[in-house]
């Protein structure tokens, strides 16, 4: 069978970088193709080239046998190539036709005609069974609905290809479960499909082919008939990895931090946490799982002191911080990982060892009477450098120059310094390579036999259920239920997820 | 006084100064609102409009015809448009600050032109007074005979009436048209924008230049529309108060129609009371619309929603 897409040898690097080493890539009509690999491997790069938002340094694209020069997106989609990216690329205030119909010539230019395109864009929503309202602006929607609106872009504009980037990432199983319905349909009227991932048991459900890749190049193509997730799990990171973390049994002590029917207001001063009450003890993980945006990060920002709390208590060992300054409850022994390490969590132009002592610089020893005690901190951040084996070639490297999975061990290690009474966690290992989360997740667990009682916020699910002692699901704004590891069921907290408490267990809420 | 102020508030010339002083700062609103809705800040408004006005003057003096006056308006506004594009859209700079630079470089420039072409060869300084060909009110048929409305809103100069046909054209093709869509989409996520092959950096341009042509003219209207002559600065900050109407209007032609209205009414009462010769010092006055300008974003706008891109280079590689 004539490839659709055929890549020869395409090279891309960006300064240091090397995205793509040289990769060939086949897609056929018809076919549901998985490129999996880790973060940075250079999926998105190598998929980028192929929609025109980079230019490959070299090599050839054919298309449909031909070889083809894409210099922009606009190229890619007149060939017939769509790309749903995996930060959308829709214009929050316009509705789901303005959309759609953007940067496309109108029958009655220079005139919009809405009215036709919403009729059209119903149509052929109707016909691969993707409901659609067109005229709702598109920040309305929630983020499944609006995925569908990005992959009905693409077909609106006669996509034969589409390129999915991390698509099931935000979405939660049930919704997985309906897209992958709907990319079988798609296949079913010869639509061929590149599905980006890095989970494993999604790319073997999914595709036909599953195409690896690893640190820019392309390790191996094969059926997914002829293999199996350990199989790609090594290939992808080019080692044995232990997808299990030990974890010894759980021996919860006092209640550490306590949340009672809390609220709070998001950025657009709409209600986020809508009574919100939970208790962690010493020594367990409490994970929320839920679908991003729910009210994971409002619920971190209140306990760290960093959004107002609107109604409602919250307790750090019995002691009232509701609405206390940072700082004060920094003091308390709350330490706090933020979801985004860059903005947040690092100082990214001051140095690995500015980094390290940012919440204890001004206390001794790291100072005394206002002056920093340059011996003691050298000394403190060698030691923290070689526990936690940061790679760094030393202390006095800003930090924006490390890897991802190295800026967040210095996040780590400076909230763990701090010999913790609470630990927040949110998203500790988004972005991260295995090896990196790995260690990430192994720290966490230690940190939580020594004693700390942690909160661990993820919207990896695996994540949650792997770590986790308790777990909470978290829908907008609201816990749907908790429930303990041991018997927490996959299905059910994916309905919990959705919002649906229908099939909730009793369970036992409170106590562990 | 107060039967002065009664006199000042019901005399019909009173309002259709309210009308003349708003439309130069409705004109450089409507530009302005193009290319802040595709994400360009349009501080430099001030010194777009303040080339507008020499442009206007140089133009009508050496073709002796208002005409000739707005063809060089609109081409010194777009002038310096076309700086700002090269900064903001092509380099990158910071907008702002851009825009600051612009605004003061015009101040010299324009007085600059000015001495130059109108000064005493011998003295390098404008001694005489300088007179150009400039607008006359046009009084539109049938509605100029409506009693008081036609006085007020029907019997002025060409430039008003496209001042104020402007907010519902600019409205129209904003919400109406596929170029309206391309510029209300690059302003709120340019990324968005060129994944589906519309070109950022055009589509910036183009409405930074409508920016200019717009500022221009309303230069043109202070220089050969209300007076027949330069003057330097005579813009006197209507660019900025132009930017605070486009922000008190929230980015909505209509909602600036009535920020701009406000900020006219402010000047017209200054303007009377000045010559009332009250017992308060005529600065005093003089500041009168600024602070109102200041009064009227603090009291009613609350917090801005800009356009989400506002201000931020847009660069393709850049993750």
């Amino acid at each position: 069978m004539e490839s659709l897409l055929r890549l020869e040898k395409i090279c891309k690097t960006f300064p240091g970088v090397v995205a793509n080493d040289h990769v060939d890539l086949e897609i056929l009509p018809g076919e549901i193709h998985a490129l999996l690999g880790e973060n940075g491997a250079g999926k998105t790069t190598l998929m980028n080239c192929v929609y025109g938002v980079y230019r490959p340094d070299s090599g050839t694209i054919y298309w449909k046998g031909r070889p083809v020069e894409i210099h922009q997106a606009r190229d890619a989609i007149a060939l017939g190539i769509g790309m749903v990216h995996q930060h959308f690329m829709l214009v929050p205030p316009l509705t789901v036709a303005e959309n759609i119909i953007l940067g496309l010539p109108s029958p009655r230019e220079p005139l919009l005609d809405l009215k036709s395109a919403s009729r059209q864009i119903r149509e052929l929503a109707q016909s691969y069974g993707l409901p659609i309202e067109p005229d709702v602006p598109v920040w309305q929607l929630p983020v499944g609905v609006q995925q569908r609106v990005e992959i009905l872009k693409a077909l609106y504009r006669q996509a034969e290809l589409l390129i999915l980037d991390e698509p099931t990432a935000v979405l939660t199983p049930g919704e997985v479960e309906e897209l992958f319905k709907v990319l079988r349909a798609f296949k079913e009227k010869g639509l061929s499909i590149i599905f980006i991932s890095h989970k494993l048991e999604e790319v073997m459900t999914i595709s036909d082919r599953i195409t690896v890749m690893r640190a820019g190049k392309v390790v191996d193509t094969l059926p997914a008939s002829r293999t199996n997730p350990r199989e790609l799990a090594r290939m992808m990171v080019g080692r044995e990895v232990f997808l299990h973390i030990e974890k010894p049994p759980c021996t919860p002590g006092e209640v550490v931090l306590e949340l009672e029917n809390v609220r709070a207001q998001s950025d657009r001063d709409l209600p986020a946490l809508k009574g919100i009450s939970l208790q962690v003890r010493a020594g367990e993980i409490v994970g929320i799982a839920g679908v991003d945006g729910n009210g994971q990060t409002e619920l971190a920002e209140v306990i760290a002191g960093l959004r107002r709390v609107t109604e409602g208590r919250i307790r750090v060992l019995g002691k009232d911080i509701t609405n206390c300054m940072p700082k004060d409850i920094i003091d308390l022994g709350v330490a706090f990982v933020p979801p985004d390490r860059q903005h947040m969590g690092l100082l990214l132009d001051f140095t690995v060892s500015e980094n390290l002592i940012g919440k204890s610089f001004d206390r001794p020893p790291f100072s005394r009477y206002g002056f920093l005690q340059r011996r003691f901190i050298e000394n403190f951040c060698d030691g923290a450098i070689r526990s936690c084996d940061i790679r760094t070639p030393h202390a006095q490297v800003p930090v924006k120059l490390l890897s991802g999975g190295n800026q967040q061990k210095v996040v780590l290690a400076r909230e763990l310094s701090l010999q913790p009474k609470l630990l927040v966690a949110s998203q500790p290992t988004r972005g991260l390579d295995v090896g990196a989360t790995e260690y990430i997740r192994r720290q966490m667990v230690e940190a939580r036999s020594a004693g700390t009682a942690i909160l661990l916020i993820s919207t990896e699910l695996d994540e949650v259920l792997s770590l986790s002692d308790r777990i909470a699901v978290i829908y907008e704004g609201e816990i749907m239920g908790i429930m303990s590891a041991a018997e927490a069921d996959l299905q059910e907290i994916g309905l919990l997820m959705a919002g649906s408490r229908a099939h909730v267990a009793t369970g036992t809420p409170q106590t562990a | 006084m107060f039967s002065q102020l009664l006199e000042i508030f019901t005399s019909v010339a009173f309002y259709a100064a309210v009308i003349r002083l708003t439309a130069p700062l409705l004109l450089s609103a409507m530009g302005g609102l193009v290319a802040e809705r595709s994400g360009i800040i349009t501080f430099g408004m001030e010194g777009m409009m303040l080339m507008g006005a020499i442009g206007a003057a140089v133009g009508s003096y050496y073709t002796q015809s208002v005409l000739g006056g707005l063809v060089f308006a609109m081409l010194a506004g777009m002038f310096l448009a076309f700086l700002y594009g090269i900064m903001c859209v092509t380099v990158g700079a910071n907008q702002v600050v851009s825009a600051v630079a612009l605004n003061l470089g015009a101040l010299g420039l324009s007085s600059t032109i000015f001495a130059l072409v109108f000064s005493n060869k011998a003295l390098g300084v404008v001694t005489e007074v300088v007179s150009v060909p400039s607008m006359r009110p046009v009084k539109i048929p049938l509605l100029g005979d409506i009693p008081i409305l036609g006085d007020i809103l029907f019997n002025q100069l060409p430039l008003v009436y496209i001042a104020f046909l402007a907010v519902p054209a600019v409205w129209f093709v904003l919400y109406r048209t596929t170029i309206g869509l391309k510029i209300r989409s690059v302003g709120e996520h340019p990324h968005a924008a060129d994944t589906v092959g519309i070109s950022v950096v055009r589509v910036r341009y183009l409405s930074v230049l409508f920016t200019g042509l717009m500022a221009g003219l309303a230069g043109a209207l202070l220089s050969i529309g209300m007076l027949n002559t330069f003057q330097e600065n005579m813009s006197a900050g209507r660019g900025f108060i132009a930017y605070t109407a486009i922000v008190f209007g929230k980015w909505e032609p209509f909602g600036i129609l009535l920020g701009t209205l406000l900020f006219g009414l402010a000047d017209a009462i200054q303007l009377r009371i000045q010559a009332l010769n009250l017992p308060i010092p005529y600065q005093f006055w003089v500041a009168f619309p600024y602070i109102v300008t200041l009064l009227a974003l603090v009291l009613f706008v609350g917090k801005a929603t800009w356009p989400a891109a506002s201000g931020q280079p847009f660069k393709r590689e850049s993750k």
